[in-house]
Order: structure tokens, then sequence, then C-alpha cells
């Protein structure tokens, strides 16, 4: 069993000719905030399905929370937490009624429910807004929730899917300061963006370019590995060879 | 085409139910002017747009685009206007060339009138021509309403977030594209939520809560920042925000990226000062590992500076 919050190898999805993750081969640290970037259609999003357990591997492997993807997806689903840009909640229903239906959902006991409530509503300054429908809670604050929501249940790892899109930049960076708390709790954060300073955040990142991982490693030594100014400078030299990327 | 503003925003004011839009933005666009403004979700920016492309009416206030009142000579406006709406608004199940072609006829036009005005962006789209508009990438999808928005050969164009959800690649093409129209005369409004986009721009408005809250050319915006600006390196991040914060003289500290930013609260002290006073704080912190150095502020730190001013006043 692996050590790591995620361990891949060689991990590989073909669709029929098309090899849409081309073994890839990376690991996140527990506690770590890793940024998984690429252009649209670069192939993260089936990565991402690989590994929260819901799309099988075409060959290689990978191990989520100590579990196999592909003989422990179950296993896998239970202990990972999973946002997306189109947040996972219910725009009917009030903030505290979101929290209690996915604490159910995942099976959190009603009293941790109640415990983690308060917490989450204190931590994001929304006690007063516990009654409040979810549609009527600025975006900012929705971002923060559904964040909150997909750690309700003390995943060891959780995917965040492009999630700050949109915002100010204060509302952003309190965003951020969220996933650095949650990473300093022992949970491990995996973040997809194309926003290229948004990638500047993270510990250490991975850019992926066809399906395949083309750069790896913190943001400095990937700008350094690529004689680059900035992120983005790396992600033209990478997506665009020859093209004389000195934007 | 006269020197006449290409735009002229004085003090519109829009309303939707309890909720304030636009309070009272002015602004001008000069003839030939790249000009954006740039603020996050719900600031206004399509409010602004859809009333200067004479969409929907000003509670108050008033505006002229190319010299014509945008609610009195609406009619005499809108065929000389291109505007690209933030949603993707052409039709998926039509090819390329089919969508192109519909635009053209509504405007009374022909695709091969339009040949020259959009010959740059039609030959990157030119090899996609038979595909449906719904199969095409987000970059592709973005030229191809580009091309929609040009095909009646319009006096001025307003975009409104064209690259929202678009790869860094599909970014800088579209932003080089609209430096070569730019470069041709045509006076281009474009809104954006990303704060590096600024600096493409001639001149920006940053825009919070359906104000302006600054305008001017990008970089005097940074240079204009009011207090001495510090980026601070660390291994713990968290524990940096937290030092920084407690600091007495501290007026703001936010992440930025491997750095925080921090903004110092006196706005003569001396550079060297501050960085000698915020070293011995921090390392009475018990931080370990930290660099620092003063540094120029940009876009983002100026948003984010008039944005706090702005909610306290």
């Amino acid at each position: 069993m692996s050590e790591h919050a995620i361990d891949a190898r060689e991990l590989t999805r073909r669709f029929g000719s098309f090899t849409a993750v081309d073994r890839i081969t990376f690991h996140v640290e527990p506690g770590e905030v890793f940024g998984f970037l690429g252009a649209n259609g670069a192939g993260k999003t089936t990565a991402i399905r690989m590994l929260i357990g819901v799309l099988a591997p075409t060959s290689g492997s990978a191990t989520v929370a100590g579990f196999d993807i592909r003989t422990q997806a179950e296993q896998v689903r239970r202990r990972i937490g999973y946002m997306s840009q189109k947040f996972s909640l219910y725009e009917d229903l009030t903030v505290q009624e979101n929290i209690t239906l996915y604490g159910g959902i995942y099976g959190v006991s009603d009293k941790d429910i109640v415990t983690r409530t308060g917490e989450i509503l204190t931590r994001i300054g929304l006690e007063h807004a516990g009654k409040a429908l979810v549609r009527e809670i600025p975006l900012g604050w929705k971002q923060q929730l559904a964040f909150c929501v997909a750690l309700l249940h003390r995943p060891a790892v959780v995917f965040l899917d492009e999630p700050t899109g949109g915002v100010d930049p204060i509302t952003r960076r309190k965003f951020w300061e969220l996933i650095y708390e949650t990473g300093a709790a022992g949970t491990s954060v995996l973040v997809t963006t194309h926003y290229l300073d948004e990638a500047e955040y993270c510990r250490r990142i991975s850019i992926m370019v066809d399906g395949a991982v083309a750069a790896m490693g913190t943001p400095a030594e990937v700008r350094k590995a690529m004689g680059a100014e900035t992120l983005d400078e790396v992600f033209l030299k990478l997506t665009r060879p020859g093209s004389g990327a000195a934007a | 085409m006269s020197d006449a503003p290409a735009v002229e925003a004085r003090g519109l004011i829009r309303r939707f139910g309890d909720d304030a839009a636009l309070q009272e933005v002015s602004f001008d666009v000069a003839p030939g002017e790249l000009y954006g403004i740039i603020g996050p979700d719900g600031a206004g920016k399509t409010t602004l747009f859809r009333i200067l492309v004479t969409l929907l009416l000003p509670d108050a206030g008033s505006a002229r685009v190319l010299g014509r009142d945008v609610v009195k000579e609406l009619w005499k406006l809108r065929t000389r206007i291109g505007y690209m709406p933030g949603r993707f608004s052409l039709y998926p199940d039509l090819s390329v060339i089919e969508n192109l072609t519909f635009f053209a006829s509504l405007f009374d036009t022909t695709v091969a009138e339009a040949k020259e005005t959009i010959e740059p962006i039609w030959v990157q789209l030119e090899q996609f021509a038979g595909r449906r508009a719904g199969a095409l990438s987000g970059g592709m999808k973005q030229k191809l309403a580009l091309c929609c928005a040009l095909v009646h050969r319009p006096e001025i164009l307003f975009l409104d977030e064209p690259t929202t959800g678009v790869d860094a690649v599909s970014r800088k093409e579209f932003w080089d594209l609209l430096a070569r129209m730019r470069d041709e005369g045509l006076p281009i409004v474009v809104s954006t939520p990303y704060m590096d986009e600024a600096t493409r721009c001639d001149r920006v408005s940053l825009m919070q809560a359906g104000r302006l809250l600054v305008t001017d050319r990008p970089d005097a915006i940074g240079r204009a920042y009011p207090r001495p600006l510090v980026a601070v390196r660390g291994p713990d991040i968290l524990g940096l925000l937290g030092a920084l914060r407690r600091f007495p003289h501290v007026a703001a500290a936010w992440p930025f990226g491997e750095a925080v930013h921090y903004t110092d609260a006196r706005r003569d002290a001396a550079p060297d000062l501050i960085t000698r006073e915020l070293s011995a704080h921090v390392a009475s912190a018990g931080l370990e590992g930290v660099s620092m150095s003063p540094i120029p502020a940009g876009i983002e730190d100026a948003f984010m500076w008039y944005m706090t001013e702005q909610a306290a006043a």
C-alpha cells in the first residue's frame, strides 16, 4: 500500500484509437496542494475521472488514499471529496439543508453533521446565513461552501476542478487560504485549472500536453527548467514549440 | 470617422429590483483605442455592455457610441456596432460557414463583402468551415463568434468576456488578433475577469459592485498604488499571512502565488526600514527561511486596494 495520497503509475486511457491519457506517472503527498494543469482537451478531466474511481484505466495503475482505483473504486470514492466549477450544491435548499443532505449521503453521523455545520459556517463567515437559500448567496460564498461540503466526510484527498473562476481577487485569495488550511490539516488537494497565475499557489504542479505529463515540479522549478519568467511562458513553450514564446 | 470619442458614458445607472447593477458609471473610449473593463462576475460588466450596444435602457445617465445616443438613436447605431456576448450565442447545429453566412444575411451583406475584415481570423478558421459550430474547441468557437460580430464591418467592437474559459494559448492568440484590429483603427471595448489581461489594453477601468474603481493606463494604475508594497517569501505561507497581519503597521497582506504581498499603512515609510522591521517581526514569530523585497504594484494589487477602500467608504 502506497504512503502517497495519490500514486499514479503509467496511468493510461484510450478511447478507440485516441489516447486521452498517455502513461502519466506522478504522486501527491498527504497534505500537499498539487496543481494539475493543461490546455483544454489535454486529458486532465479523463485523468481525474480515473482517479476518483468512475472511469477504468486502459492500462497502468493508481492508488488514491491507499486504495487501488481499479479493484477498490468503491473505497476510493468514499475517501475523496470532489468539487467542480458547476457547484454540486442544491440552489433551492438552504445552506444548512445542503450541508445536512451531503453529510447524510456521505454517511456522516447526525451528531457530527451538527458540529461540522457550526464549524463550517463560522469558518467562512456565514453564521447569519444558515437559513438562506443557496441561490441567494454570492458566488464567492457558494464556492467556499461547496468546498467545505466536499470536505464534510473528512476525505483524504479533495479534487477541485477549476474552482475559482470569475470571483474578485480578494474572494479568490480567501478561497486559497481555505485550501492552504485544508492542506495544513493533512488533506491533500488536487486542483485543476488552466489559469496559470492560479498555479503559482500550488506547492507542486504538473502540466499535461496531449495526454502526457510534459513538466512537473514546484512552480519555480518548472519555470527554471523551461528557462521561462512566468508559467504562461512555460505553457506557450510546451504547447506551441517553436512559436517564439516570449509573450 | 470623426475625432469624437468612440464611447462617452455619463452617470449610467441601472437597477434590477433592489440590486444596483450600475451606479453612476462614466468613462470615454478614444477613437482607435483598445479599452478594457476589468472586473469579476457580478461587477456589472454585462449590464454596461448591453446598455452600450442598445439592448438595455439605463434608468438614468446617458451614453453615446460613435457620437450617437444609445437610447434615442438606437436604430442608427445597431448596424454600426459589432457585439460579441459573453455566452456562446451561435447556432451549434449549423456549420462554421453557415453561421457566418446567416449573420451576414441578417445585416444585408455577404461573407464575400466582409472577406477583408475577417481575413486575419478566417485564415485560422477556414480549415473547420464545414464543422458544426458546437463541435469546435473553445478557442475556435471564440474566433467564430468574433468573425460573426465582424461580418457586417462594424465601426466599433464590444466583446463581453471573450476569453473566459479559454486556455492560456488561445487567450494569447485572441488578444494578438484584437491588437491587430486596433492597429487598423477599430475601437474595441472588451471586458474580462482576468486581471493579467489588463496589460493588453491601452486603457482600462477596474470595475467592482457596479462602480468603476479607477481608470487609467495599466502601467499607471500600478505606479499610482498609494502605499509601499513588499513581496515576502517563505515555505509557510499560512504562517506568514498570520504573522504579517499581526504586524502593527499592516494595511493588507494577501497570498500571491508563492509569495505574500504586504502593504504597509505608512504612506512614506522607507522600503528598507519596512523590510528591516518586518524581518525582525517574522523572526520573532518563529518563521524561518523568509526573504522579502519591495516591489512595484500590479493591477491585481491595485484592484484589491481600491476594492477594500470602496467597501470601507
